[in-house]
């Protein structure tokens, strides 16, 4: 090799370096930028979902707090005009007595317990305070009585006593005392009348109005009449319901054609439109699968509106597409060479399915099952178009009965008129919702990567 | 029964006493006619007719894609799990036909019993792994019946001892060879007559090859062996028989030693010396 074609060759390898080093600048360029676009979008997302929480939860949380009043209360007798609860009698029937039982608390409920009530206001307001029964009465909630007639019903003894009762405050009560209200408004703009204000205030330095965990949040159903007892135990069981029958039905029909389209179906063209659809129907908008059970379980079937019953098929319809598409990823991603191993050995397909693929697509399989049912569990749309957004004032004791589920009563709840009291209730409503679906996540996590250490 | 058995035991004897069992070969096991395969509109085997003598090990050879795999899967009909592959011609085991429709696939695989290129142990424990074969087939009468096939099974393969303290552990914590014989020890607890082995020592170091390789020469008192590899000298080291593939083709076939000293096809010679491939 002579010199001049070295100092070519040289100069050839000094240029490729050069061509090399001069494109190295913009691949790390668009690098950066693609990392840059990648954080970017994290920190947005984990932005909103802190944005999210933190704004459910600091308006949701004074919710669980509730007002109470603590009064004296006297069951005088002069305001009590009734005789002794009837007591069985010798010779007398069972249904006799429960008859003139019965009849005895038809009784109860027609006194006046309003005036029990209101005189235990007053007996605890200063001497001489100055307001009208009716706003008195807008002090305590509206099912005060019930409370108090529940007492005496259950106790006839108390007649002429005077016991220390427990009942909560009114919802524009309890607005008043956390400062739900501009405290600063004019009269005709507060909800509240002036004396019961001042009288509120009064009970509040007298620890007659104390704060305590809103249990009745989590123990009673919606109330319209009596807002700050409105509860979440109806539509909590509701949803309860509906999960069962998603878990019962959608689970062992969802992963039961997903293993026969998967592993059984020969492939043909009728098989590829099944496939399809299924993938169509996952895209279907939750609304439409509502019309289609209203068409379909209501109006056909006849099932009852409302009905937990109901709305759990409609859930399922709308999971199914999930669970087939979710368990048949997962069955696809088992490797060949455990479906060789176990027919090699001799096993019929239905042994290599449910001895080899399933036991190790298990975990998936479930974690899949579980965030497809947290998902039929938040689902709000489909439920209106079945009733379920109807008002019930019962916990639903059997999933023919009517109920509502939590995502609609947090709908319900939002729309309230009583917008001061009830924006704390619905975010309170939302963070039990929440609750109840990062426990079925933990769950699902849990036993997966329990399930996955096992295998 | 019995008595069929004993008459080909007899043969066999006059047989090893007339011949050198290396040159010669036992009586034939497998008989191929024929043979084809196509996985769509491709074809990959052109025409295969081979004889597969009995308690001997014999070896497919040739590059890849040359459809010495294809072949073998078809000896226990492991083709029929591939969508699209159709097989024609005939093969028979024991004078019977293997593709007959009267014949159930579950009792052909339990008869002939199959080890795979990559060690594919069941994600279950070790004993589970070598039972799973006889559970199924219902081989095992009772628990002490089930745990003996499983020592036998695992001795027979020469794992026993490197694993008798812990059966209970899955099979995927063994080493690459130790799979690959449990996988063995698997294939033999069904009590198989024949055993295909495909390229059973491509996934392992050269000492878990030699392993495998010692175990095959003990299995082949016992076994039909039919075993496909990349490896010429394994070839050498192991069969009794070799069959040379190329392009869908049997090319030639014949005991061992004449195919690897003194072949007849050019292209046989050419692979041999490494010419192709």
């Amino acid at each position: 090799m002579t010199d001049q074609a070295l100092s070519a060759g040289q100069q050839a390898l000094a240029e490729r370096k050069q061509r090399i080093r001069a494109g190295l600048g913009r691949r790390h360029m668009t690098e950066n930028l693609f990392r840059f676009f990648g954080i970017a979008a994290i920190v947005a997302a984990l932005g909103f979902v802190a944005i999210l929480f933190i704004d459910v939860l600091s308006k949701g949380i004074p919710a669980f707090v509730q007002t109470n009043l603590r009064l004296e209360v006297t069951f005088d007798p002069e305001v009590l005009d009734i005789e002794p609860a009837p007591a069985l009698q010798e010779g007398q029937s069972q249904a006799d007595y429960r008859a003139a039982r019965l009849a005895w608390e038809r009784q109860v409920a027609m006194l006046n317990w309003n005036r029990i009530i209101e005189e235990a206001l007053r007996r605890a307001a200063p001497a001489g305070f100055e307001i009208d029964s009716r706003q008195i009465l807008s002090i305590p909630e509206t099912d005060a009585r019930h409370v108090v007639r529940a007492l005496f019903v259950a106790n006839p003894d108390l007649l002429g006593q005077t016991v220390p009762v427990d009942l909560v405050a009114s919802a524009n009560t309890d607005n008043w005392v956390k400062g739900s209200i501009n405290r600063d408004l004019g009269d005709t703009q507060q909800q509240l009348s002036a004396p019961a204000r001042a009288l509120i205030d009064h009970f509040e330095t007298e620890g007659v109005i104390t704060s305590g965990f809103a249990w009745g949040l989590f123990t009673n159903v919606d109330s319209r009449s009596a807002p700050a007892s409105a509860g979440l135990a109806g539509a909590f069981m509701g949803s309860f319901y509906m999960m069962l029958i998603v878990i019962v039905l959608a689970v062992p029909i969802g992963v039961g054609s997903a293993i026969y389209l998967e592993e059984f179906a020969p492939k043909s063209r009728f098989t590829d439109l099944i496939e399809v659809n299924i993938n169509n129907l996952a895209a279907v908008p939750s609304i439409v699968f509502g019309l289609l059970g209203a068409a379909v379980f209501i109006n056909y079937f006849k099932l009852p509106l409302s009905a937990p019953l109901a709305g759990g098929l409609v859930l399922t319809l709308m999971t199914l597409p999930t669970i087939i598409i979710a368990t048949r990823a997962a069955l696809q991603g088992v490797s060949p060479s455990l479906r060789q191993a176990a027919l090699g050995m001799g096993a019929s397909k239905t042994q290599m399915v449910f001895h080899h693929v399933l036991p190790v697509t298990f975990p998936s399989i479930l974690t899949a099952t579980i965030i497809g049912v947290a998902q039929a569990i938040g689902e709000t749309a489909p439920l209106l178009l079945i009733g379920m957004n109807a008002f019930v004032a019962s916990v639903p004791a059997t999933p023919l009965d009517q109920a509502t589920a939590l995502p609609v009563q947090i709908y319900l709840w939002q729309a309230n008129e009583n917008r001061n009291f009830f924006e704390a209730r619905t975010s309170a409503a939302i963070i039990v919702l929440l609750a109840f679906m990062i426990t079925l996540n933990a769950i699902a996590i849990f036993l997966r990567s329990r399930l996955e250490r096992r295998a | 029964m019995d008595m069929v058995a004993g008459k080909v035991k007899m043969t066999q004897q006059t047989l090893e006493s007339s011949m050198d069992p290396m040159s010669s070969l036992r009586p034939v096991r497998i008989e191929a006619r024929d043979v084809t395969v196509h996985y769509g509109a491709k074809q990959a085997l052109f025409g295969i007719s081979i004889e597969i003598p009995d308690r001997a090990v014999t070896s497919f050879i040739g590059p890849s894609g040359c459809g010495k795999s294809t072949f073998l899967r078809c000896i226990n009909r492991m083709n029929d799990t591939i969508e699209g592959a159709k097989v024609g011609g005939v093969i028979k085991l024991d004078g019977e036909d293997i593709y007959d429709s009267a014949l159930d696939v579950v009792e052909l695989r339990a008869r002939i019993g199959m080890v795979f290129q990559k060690p594919n142990p069941f994600p279950k424990s070790i004993y589970d792994n070598v039972a799973y074969g006889p559970r199924i087939h219902g081989l095992a009468s009772s628990k002490a019946d089930l745990d003996e096939i499983v020592v036998s099974s695992l001795r027979k393969a020469g794992l026993f001892e490197e694993v008798k303290d812990r059966l209970a552990e899955p099979g995927t914590g063994l080493s690459g060879g130790q799979q690959q014989r449990l996988c063995i020890a698997r294939a033999i607890a069904v009590g198989p007559e024949v055993i295909l082995m495909d390229e059973p020592c491509s996934a392992l170091d050269p000492i878990a090859t030699a392993v495998i390789e010692e175990l095959i020469d003990e299995l082949r008192e016992n076994y039909t062996i039919v075993i496909v590899t990349h490896s010429m000298q394994q070839a050498a080291r192991v069969s009794q028989k070799t069959a040379f593939f190329h392009l869908g083709n049997l090319i030639e076939e014949g005991p061992t030693e004449q195919i690897f000293t003194n072949p007849v096809n050019k292209q046989t010679q050419d692979y041999i010396m490494g010419r192709i491939g």
